[in-house]
């Protein structure tokens, strides 16, 4: 009498995926956000409205509140109407092999035959070093060894707020294999333009065939990293060996080694 | 346990006398009664399953029509077990039969006596030796897989749908979550029979059946197997059907189970002699099947005010000890309730639901006691939510709860999603590792707010406590004195179900119950 539960549960459909909330394809999204209008019975319907209007169905606000200045911060719920293939996405990935700390110096040891030069820096007016700082100082981050700490690997960490004219210059000077450009403000954009003016600078110098060029932030993936011209681009989470794999790899890849 | 609130010996003692004596005039009225959920679990233990043509569980069928014979004063296992002996069919073959009319009970003469009772406590035997084998292999895994430490992190799933419900509770143990209780359909409390089979659609919950209780047992095994740790199963046994929930969890190894009269009574407007029958009889069989009980408390004060209402809390508990005790259930299986259920906008209002959860801890030092989050304040605001739910979360691992029924950032909008819990899981795990032994750190300051506020609520709950001895616990409750809600002996939804035992009444379970339990024989109805 008893059927296998297995057997009962809902599928999900790859080229058709919605949000799940509580039962398969009920398309339940929470969202928040701050009109600019004052509190009362016309804000939650224009809640509502632009709620519709985003493709939500049974468009609900369960939270309204004066933030003062007339502005209303409003929570809701709905049904999102729309889907996505799933099935049919492809999102460009970092696809080297990932090495250990052990493995990436004797790589260098064995292919590269020489040790290689890494600069970082947080470029332009960014002043949050907490990222390339994790990448690049001795002591690493959550268990892992920073660059600094790989004997094969000379490891310069140029801080903050470095003009991209100095990271050329620095570049030259130090006979760099790889940059490493971290951007963790990404207000009105500032992040691509000042990622796209470097690889501007680069080419005009030259450089930027010699190199691997490599972005990280918050912000940033790989593919965003690959339009703007760069190499490799890591998101969060990102730790020394996942950079450096990549950096080797892409050296003997490009004959740069 | 050291105490830091520096409460008073003698005054807790008083307590407990007072809730004791609460307990024994109740206890006496109780002996004199059944009811038909308890003759309906003395059928499905005896292993009487299904529903008839029209859909009526069969055990409904059979009391139904004993208690029309008007025979059901001995207990249905007389007339049940004396047709099984004169038809020689199975306990199962015999229960179809009733329900299609080809067997009368009517007709059937009653063989003597003696065999009657033999033969229902042998068949009584083998549903104890299952009941106590899934007890047995409870012990097993979870001295293979191990658990995790208290506060035992709960959470519930309520989609109404028992197969989405699989999927989320996989999900929730895969993230942490050491209990999942399957909250019920809106209303299961009031129906006078257990529904039957897989049930796909529910309200605000998911139907108790025995075989939504066996679905959900092998997905909590199977994940637990691969998380490496025993995930706990809780259901309710509160309501009409009481004792036959507690009995479907005992067959299908639930591990925790949600039963309070006094809930019943007051939230469900369940008849007050109807379901402390019931209750007595569902702790028996909780008690032998090593099942967590969590009682109510906490629900007081979503009524009453949490800070005028804490001594009631404190006072219910007694009671609910004492009543647990009188049916053999030990204070380790006692989950009793209480809440962080006070304005968030009072000043030093943490100091006073430390000082309430505290206060708990060290008056029943041995019960995994269930703290419930906030729930009457939580607004649409579930970032604020999320904030008061850390709060609660920090007194629960500060004052060692056995059991911390994870608040939900959405309550009050809708039964939780899958995301929602996974939030309520990291938060709760965050702070319980982040300030493990924070308690043990702390000692309160002798005339400061918190220990001044405990020594009041336990003052006021013994003197709460005294004076329903003094007037009787079913006038206690016709005065509103627990949640400011009313009610009396004779109102209320159940009564017809109902019964005076006759001095011959035979059970066959309690007898072998009480035996197990170390109790005293039942005090109306035949001895072993």
């Amino acid at each position: 009498m008893s059927v296998d539960y297995r057997t009962q549960i809902a599928k999900v459909d790859l080229t058709r995926v919605r949000p799940y909330g509580d039962t398969m394809d009920d398309g339940k999204v929470q969202l928040s956000f701050s009109l600019p209008v004052p509190d009362g019975p016309e804000a939650v319907e224009a809640a509502r409205q632009l709620g519709a209007k985003m493709g939500l169905e049974n468009p609900t606000v369960v939270h309204h509140e004066d933030i003062g200045e007339n502005f209303t911060f409003v929570v809701m719920y709905g049904n999102c109407v729309h889907t996505v293939d799933y099935a049919h996405i492809q999102v460009p990935k970092v696809d080297s092999p990932r090495m250990d700390f052990y493995e990436i110096n004797q790589f260098i040891r064995e292919c590269i035959g020489r040790k290689i030069t890494v600069i970082g820096a947080c470029t332009g007016t960014d002043a949050h070093t907490v990222g390339i700082d994790a990448i690049m100082n001795m002591k690493g981050y959550n268990g892992e060894y920073g660059l600094e700490r790989y004997p094969e690997i000379h490891a310069y960490n140029l801080g903050s707020q470095v003009e991209n004219e100095e990271m050329v210059r620095k570049a030259i000077e130090l006979k760099a294999d790889a940059l490493l450009v971290s951007q963790v403000v990404t207000q009105k954009d500032v992040h691509i333009h000042n990622l796209s003016a470097l690889v501007d600078l680069l080419e005009a110098e030259g450089l930027r065939q010699n190199l691997v060029l490599i972005a990280g932030g918050p912000r940033i993936t790989h593919e965003l990293a690959l339009e703007l011209g760069y190499d490799a681009g890591f998101g969060p989470g990102t730790l020394a060996p996942d950079v450096a794999s990549f950096v080797v790899q892409e050296m003997v890849r490009r004959g740069l080694a | 346990m050291k105490t830091k609130l520096h409460l008073d010996e003698s005054m807790i003692a008083r307590g407990r006398a007072a809730a004791s004596q609460i307990a024994d005039d109740v206890a006496d009225f109780i002996a004199e009664r059944t009811t038909v959920a308890v003759e309906r679990t003395v059928l499905r233990l005896f292993g009487v399953d299904g529903v008839d043509a029209e859909g009526v569980p069969l055990p409904n069928v059979i009391v139904d029509e004993v208690k029309d014979l008007g025979r059901l004063d001995q207990g249905v296992a007389k007339t049940f077990v004396g047709a099984l002996l004169q038809t020689g069919l199975s306990v199962q073959e015999l229960a179809e039969a009733i329900a299609d009319g080809s067997v009368r009970l009517a007709d059937i003469p009653q063989p003597a006596e003696g065999e009657v009772l033999e033969k229902g406590r042998a068949l009584a035997a083998v549903a104890m030796e299952r009941i106590a084998a899934n007890r047995q292999t409870r012990d097993e895994l979870l001295h293979r897989l191990g658990e995790g430490k208290q506060p035992y992190i709960y959470v519930i799933v309520a989609t109404g749908n028992i197969y989405e419900d699989v999927v989320q509770a996989k999900s929730a143990a895969r993230q942490g979550a050491d209990i999942i209780a399957v909250i019920r359909s809106t209303g299961q409390s009031l129906l006078d029979y257990v529904p039957y089979g897989a049930t796909t659609e529910g309200f605000g919950g998911t139907f108790a059946t025995q075989e939504n209780f066996r679905i959900m047992r092998e997905a909590l095994d199977e994940v637990g197997e691969e998380v490496g740790r025993y995930i706990r199963l809780c259901n309710y046994c509160s309501g009409l059907c009481m004792p036959e929930i507690a009995a479907m969890g005992a067959i299908e190894r639930l591990d925790v189970m949600l039963n309070d009269a006094l809930y019943g009574i007051l939230f469900r407007d369940i008849n007050p002699q109807r379901t402390l029958v019931d209750q007595a009889f569902s702790r028996m069989i909780n008690a032998y099947a090593g099942v967590i009980i969590n009682t109510g408390e906490d629900n007081y004060l979503t009524t009453a005010d949490a800070v005028e209402a804490a001594h009631t809390v404190l006072a219910s508990q007694f009671i609910n000890e004492q009543f647990a005790l009188r049916s053999g259930l030990p204070e380790e299986q006692m989950g009793l309730g209480h809440a962080f259920e006070m304005n968030p906008m009072i000043e030093d209002g943490f100091l006073y639901e430390l000082a309430q959860a505290q206060m708990a801890r060290e008056i029943f030092p041995d019960a995994p006691l269930k703290y419930m989050p906030p729930t009457k304040h939580m607004t649409g605001n579930i970032f604020r939510g999320h904030v008061q739910d850390a709060l609660f979360n920090l007194i629960g691992i500060t004052t060692q709860q056995g059991i911390q029924l994870l608040g939900m950032m959405t309550e009050q909008i809708h039964t939780p999603l899958i995301y929602d819990r996974h939030l309520a899981i990291e938060s709760a795990k965050y702070i319980f590792n982040n300030a493990r032994h924070l308690g043990d750190e702390i000692e309160f300051k002798a005339d400061g707010i918190i220990v001044q506020r405990a020594q009041t609520v336990l003052r006021e709950a013994v003197e709460l406590l005294e004076e329903i001895v003094h007037i009787g616990f079913f006038e206690a409750l016709s005065r509103g004195l627990f949640a400011d809600v009313k009610r009396t002996m004779t109102g209320g939804k159940g009564l017809g179900g109902v019964v005076h035992r006759h001095a011959e009444y035979f059970n066959p379970f309690e007898e072998q119950l009480r035996q197990k339990l170390g109790l005293q024989p039942a005090k109306v109805g035949v001895r072993a």
